[in-house]
């Protein structure tokens, strides 16, 4: 880790350090390691009385929204200000499995419209006994169903996958950050279709977008009538405006690309029809010269989250590793972790709830001899599937293949406790 | 679904994977019992039809033909739903001088956005994925630009306006002569070079790594 990095360290972490909660004998967690100083935030309107002593002061009145606490303020990571641009999920920073709604990771193809829901409407067509146009007031009377699922975009993690451009300076956020977990609320797709009547013969639908791209993907009709939905709610709330409102499509365990927002087109199909973002892009080159085509499901993978870069341990001893794993085929059986640069390996905790096509954060406890080393973790859906390694993934698609890097991730612990991306180091 | 214009890999997907054997699997043909039964042998949610739902609940309204067409623009691979009109190279020289080169540059390759012409020859692959060194249907273009394009002014292009800066484009790429004029069967018809190289996704779970 570079100089500057450890000058830039958290005021939280060393306040805990120097209060001593950071003492031997304990188990240590994220909170009591130190961290870079993230981007400046500004202050928040509201901040707590500046006595000492809270006992010894009112509070604050109640209030129609709630705040953050002021050192509580996790931030998306913005790649560029642009039209067609992302923002990457604060992975390092969270608890549990949900994402808080505000900080779901973002990909545009053409910004986030401006829509009212009272004027949307979202058109179902093509091959059906009876084309329809339903509100948002005709959809959210429909039995409603909500799931817990993660949303990946399939080029999440790509920034590791290069063998001549292997990062050490990079955090979760900034490589796997293209990640959310939401509970999502709204119809499944399989009542509507069921509404309009699917005609023998179709095969696909394509779900298009009321954004600036209009934006569209062609689904196979399978996975519409499986668990497919209509959401229009997100953790409780209506779907926020980057997440699609007032109605995304849902698809559980697909690339987040397909799952197409701001929906505003459903067309019943005999094929695919062939669009831009499932063509030129989301298709994957492989080494034989092929490029796979509809690599619509997200295989397993995990990370760990802590400790990751930039945090810095402070001491040997007893430390939890933490982390994420997911699959789009179902449910995760199994996280192991290796803290001996996957020489051995062992079963890490699964914390409940364990729910399919969702995150599942996984522990470990480790006691750190305060040596280098480099620690890794891999996932195990309920198909047998087990996370790869890069070079597994290199062998099979090719060092140039873009798309769908879940391969496992690795971290090297320094003996000073600086920690960084250590893939490179198991090259 | 077995149209020459679709890749045959991909008809063998959509047959194989794709085709549903029932056109009303499932919570449509009412075969799942009850709320609270789990679906793919998980727990974790519940279909939202119980078993005296009725056959149609009703809502939503009927969508007129020309309901439909304002919003069905997409075009498919074979050419279906390209409109009426056509367009030339020439033509579409001026209209990606006017609209596209302030972010594809003079020949399609300076960018600074996606660029859409490949500087080399085939050993590139996938050559920056642009038009003619990545894309397997011509068709994609058109329904992209029409939608899409240009960034700041999208869905502005007039019908012709689209075939005529896609065949320009496309004869950047060398995939159409410098007198082309494209229309819906002449644009249908375009070759592209890597079509055949498009494979559906083999991939499905289980401990092989693919």
């Amino acid at each position: 880790m570079p100089d500057t990095e450890h000058t830039r360290l958290s005021r939280r972490a060393w306040l805990a350090a120097a209060s001593g909660t950071a003492a031997s004998g304990i188990v240590m967690t994220r909170w009591d390691a130190l961290k870079a100083e993230p981007p400046p935030v500004p202050p928040p309107q509201q901040v707590a009385p500046s006595a000492s002593d809270p006992t010894r002061v009112p509070g604050r009145f109640v209030s129609e929204l709630g705040t953050r606490a002021p050192d509580e303020q996790p931030r998306r990571l913005l790649r560029t200000v642009a039209l067609s641009s992302s923002s990457r999920t604060p992975l390092q920073d969270l608890q549990g499995t949900i994402t808080p709604s505000d900080l779901h990771f973002e990909r545009h193809h053409a910004g986030v419209p401006d829509i009212a829901a009272e004027e949307h409407e979202v058109l179902v067509h093509g091959m059906v006994e009876r084309p329809m146009v339903f509100r948002m007031a005709d959809l959210r009377r429909y039995p409603q169903t909500s799931r817990i699922c993660f949303i990946e975009c399939s080029g999440n993690g790509g920034g590791a996958y290069n063998r001549s451009r292997m990062p050490t300076a990079i955090s979760p956020q900034q490589l796997d950050g293209l990640l959310s977990t939401s509970e999502w609320t709204g119809v499944m797709l399989s009542t509507i279709l069921r509404e309009v009547g699917v005609r023998p013969g179709a095969s696909w639908i394509l779900a298009e977008g009321r954004d600036a791209a209009v934006m569209s993907r062609s689904v196979p009709l399978d996975k519409a009538m499986d668990d497919s939905m209509l959401a229009y709610g997100q953790n409780g709330e209506a779907i926020r405006p980057e997440q699609g409102y007032p109605v995304r499509l849902l698809l559980p365990g697909w690339e987040g690309n397909a799952q197409v927002k701001w929906l505003r087109r459903i067309e019943v199909s005999d094929r695919p029809t062939m669009t831009r973002d499932e063509t030129s892009r989301y298709t994957d080159p492989l080494k034989d010269g092929t490029s796979r085509i509809f690599s619509f499901v997200m295989d397993a993978k995990s990370l760990i989250t802590f400790p990751s870069y930039p945090y810095v341990l402070p001491e040997r001893g007893w430390w939890e590793i933490e982390g994420l794993a997911w699959t789009g085929r179902g449910r995760i059986t199994r996280v192991e972790v290796s803290t001996d640069g996957g020489r051995s390996w062992s079963d890490a905790v699964l914390q409940p709830p364990v729910l399919s096509k969702s995150t599942v954060r996984f522990r470990h406890l480790w006691n750190w001899n305060g040596r280098e080393t480099v620690i890794l973790s891999r996932a195990t859906d309920e198909t047998g599937y087990v996370q790869p390694t890069v070079q597994q993934l290199w062998d099979v698609r090719g060092e140039g293949t873009a798309y769908h890097h879940n391969h496992q991730r690795a971290w090297k612990v320094a003996a000073d406790g600086a920690v960084t991306f250590g893939l490179g180091d198991l090259l | 679904m077995c149209r020459s214009t679709v890749g045959g890999l991909l008809v063998v997907c959509a047959l194989a994977a794709c085709a549903p054997e029932e056109p009303l699997p499932r919570a449509v043909a009412g075969g799942t019992p009850s709320p609270q039964a789990a679906v793919g042998g998980g727990t974790d949610w519940h279909v939202a039809l119980p078993e005296h739902a009725p056959g149609r609940f009703g809502f939503g309204t009927a969508a007129t033909e020309d309901r439909v067409a304002l919003w069905d623009i997409d075009v498919k691979p074979d050419g279906e739903g390209l409109p009426p009109g056509s367009g030339s190279v020439a033509e579409g020289q001026a209209v990606y001088e006017a609209h596209c080169l302030q972010c594809h540059g003079p020949t399609g390759t300076e960018g600074p956005n996606d660029r859409l012409v490949s500087p080399g020859p085939w050993e590139q692959w996938p050559a920056g994925r642009t038009v003619g060194g990545y894309w397997p249907y011509a068709t994609t273009l058109y329904d992209y630009t029409r939608k899409a394009m240009p960034q700041a002014t999208p869905g502005t292009l007039s019908d012709d306006d689209v075939y005529a800066v896609v065949a320009y484009v496309l004869h950047l790429g060398g995939l159409v002569p410098a007198d082309a004029v494209l229309d819906a069967a002449s644009l249908a018809a375009v070759e592209m070079p890597y079509r055949d190289r498009f494979v559906p996704d083999d991939r499905t779970g289980g401990p092989e790594i693919r």
